[in-house]
């Protein structure tokens, strides 16, 4: 009996995790602003498609995620590097506790601090702070990943480039580096995924200047219904696929 | 060799220290100051917004957030459990299954609630199946409960139970189960008096890796509750932006914080490092 009932049990968890989304993105093609099917449409997605203040927040989010993510990578396969071998528990610990830290409470902190810096810098809130914030949680994320690499690599073959005459620089750069490769282009999409969605934090920190798309989401969302958002979120999901494939893709040649 | 591992160590230093514990540290000053007449922080030095953390108003907030939080732990780890047996015994599909858990993960977080205000919303796909039906004469309230909170948070976070579960049962040594049949035990017999207890350190790590978000979540009270059902990240939220009592919301942020780092550091303690 059991035999049975626990693949159908399987089935109608995986339906679970699945078919909200799933009917999520059918539903950006009906052309009822309800949720009833009254036949195939693209009338949503032409909305979203002319929408200028859309298009200007999906530039932001992009912009900030892709640079977010190329200093994230940096500062965190450094990180990585040098924390192998040569632990420090204050370092990595804070690094943990950053990624378990709500967000709501990253968020503020990060505003206080800004807020009180501001005193003595004429700056304000704005696309640089969204930045600073998003590559601030990225680093953990991407640190946990290369550790995760690094920890299959095997130290010897970097002592024996030593032995050999290398200096630390080219020990890292050609031992040790190419072979994170993997690891670090797993990290670097982990860190644009996670920036590219962030909401709470982005929302706290950001200025005028620098809505993003899931703010705009957010808002629209907030607001009731609107198939719009149907039909953007259908467009997140394929393009974070395409990336999610063609990063796999680059990691296998 | 050394010199060079230092210097790497440098930038993820200068921003740990400069964006996430310098922030703390100004969380910790301005939780023991006073709410300036205009907002913003003054003098004097005062530990009045930790007494407040115990007044009743706030109270109900705080029980109600370890309330949610636990059941939507409970729920998780109820759910995952029979899926990480069916996966830890699934031979080649392992993989497939694990990242067909994980796929929902990669999709934005807010699209992921969103799509349960569509689906539970007066007008959502749920309330006009069931008036089409003829179950219901009028669209049920499904959004904007409690309830609607913590179907999103199991939503949310059932991945974080998934895992360690998954990763407990997958170790579990199979010749014991076997034992139990020649010894006489029925399946479910050794599944309470054999796997059960062998699973609590996963239990243990899926229900603290749950917990641990749902008690600080913000967005999925936030759209799913809809104001109604404040949790407690809503109440920071609330302290900073349109209370603009900033250091009563810090106090707040560090109560939240120190409960986070107690259970983490429990379970470490308790279970090591490698049951993450």
């Amino acid at each position: 009996m059991k035999q049975r009932l626990l693949p159908l049990y399987v089935v109608c968890l995986y339906a679970f995790l699945h078919l909200p989304l799933m009917i999520l993105c059918a539903f950006s093609f009906n052309s009822s602003r309800f949720t009833v099917w009254e036949g195939f449409s693209l009338v949503w997605y032409q909305a979203m498609w002319n929408d200028g203040a859309l298009a200007e927040a999906t530039w932001n989010s992009l912009l900030i995620a892709v640079v977010s993510t190329v200093l994230a990578t940096i500062v965190g396969t450094l990180g990585a590097y040098g924390l192998w071998k040569r632990n420090s528990k204050i370092l990595s610990g804070s690094l943990y506790l950053s990624l378990v830290t709500p967000e709501i409470i990253t968020g503020i902190a990060l505003l206080a601090t800004f807020q009180w810096a501001f005193r003595y810098f004429q700056l304000q809130l704005g696309m640089h702070t969204v930045i600073l914030a998003h590559v601030t949680f990225s680093i953990a994320y991407v640190l946990l990943v290369v550790m995760a690499r690094l920890r299959t690599a095997d130290p010897a073959l970097e002592e024996a480039a030593l032995d050999l005459g290398a200096t630390e620089w080219q020990a890292f750069r050609l031992v040790t580096l190419p072979m994170l490769k993997p690891g670090i282009a797993a990290a670097a999409l982990l860190a644009f995924t996670v920036s590219f969605d962030d909401y709470v934090i982005t929302s706290l920190v950001a200025g005028v200047d620098s809505e993003t798309l899931p703010m705009m989401l957010y808002a629209m969302a907030r607001r009731g219904a609107n198939p719009v958002v149907s039909a953007i979120s259908t467009v997140i999901f394929v393009g974070l696929g395409i990336l999610i494939v063609a990063s796999e893709r680059l990691q296998k040649a | 060799m050394m010199r060079l591992r230092a210097l790497f160590l440098l930038p993820a230093w200068a921003f740990t220290l400069l964006l996430f514990l310098a922030p703390l540290l100004i969380i910790v000053v301005y939780s023991l100051q006073t709410k300036g007449v205009y907002g913003g922080v003054v003098e004097p030095w005062t530990l009045e917004n930790y007494t407040r953390l115990f007044d009743p108003l706030y109270g109900v907030i705080l029980f109600r957030s370890f309330l949610m939080a636990g059941v939507s732990t409970l729920g998780c780890i109820v759910l995952a459990f029979p899926l990480a047996l069916y996966i830890a015994r699934s031979g080649t599909r392992k993989t497939l299954l694990l990242n067909l858990v994980m796929l929902p993960f990669w999709t934005s977080f807010l699209v992921r609630t969103y799509a349960w205000m569509f689906l539970l919303r007066d007008t959502g796909l749920v309330n006009s199946v069931l008036l089409a039906l003829g179950v219901i004469a009028e669209p049920l309230p499904l959004l904007y409960n409690d309830w609607a909170v913590i179907v999103g948070l199991i939503y949310g976070y059932l991945p974080f139970a998934v895992l360690p579960l998954y990763s407990n049962l997958e170790r579990l040594d199979k010749s014991l189960l076997e034992a139990a049949a020649d010894l006489g035990a029925k399946p479910w017999e050794a599944m309470l008096h054999v796997v059960l207890p062998l699973t609590a350190p996963g239990m243990r790590a899926a229900g603290v890796l749950v917990f641990i978000p749902c008690l600080g979540a913000y967005l999925t009270p936030d759209l799913l509750g809809g104001g109604k059902s404040m949790m407690i990240g809503n109440l920071v939220q609330n302290q900073f932006t349109s209370a603009r009592d900033w250091p009563f919301g810090s106090a707040l942020s560090l109560a939240l914080m120190l409960i986070v780092m107690l259970l983490l550091w429990a379970l470490l303690r308790r279970d090591g490092e490698e049951v993450l």
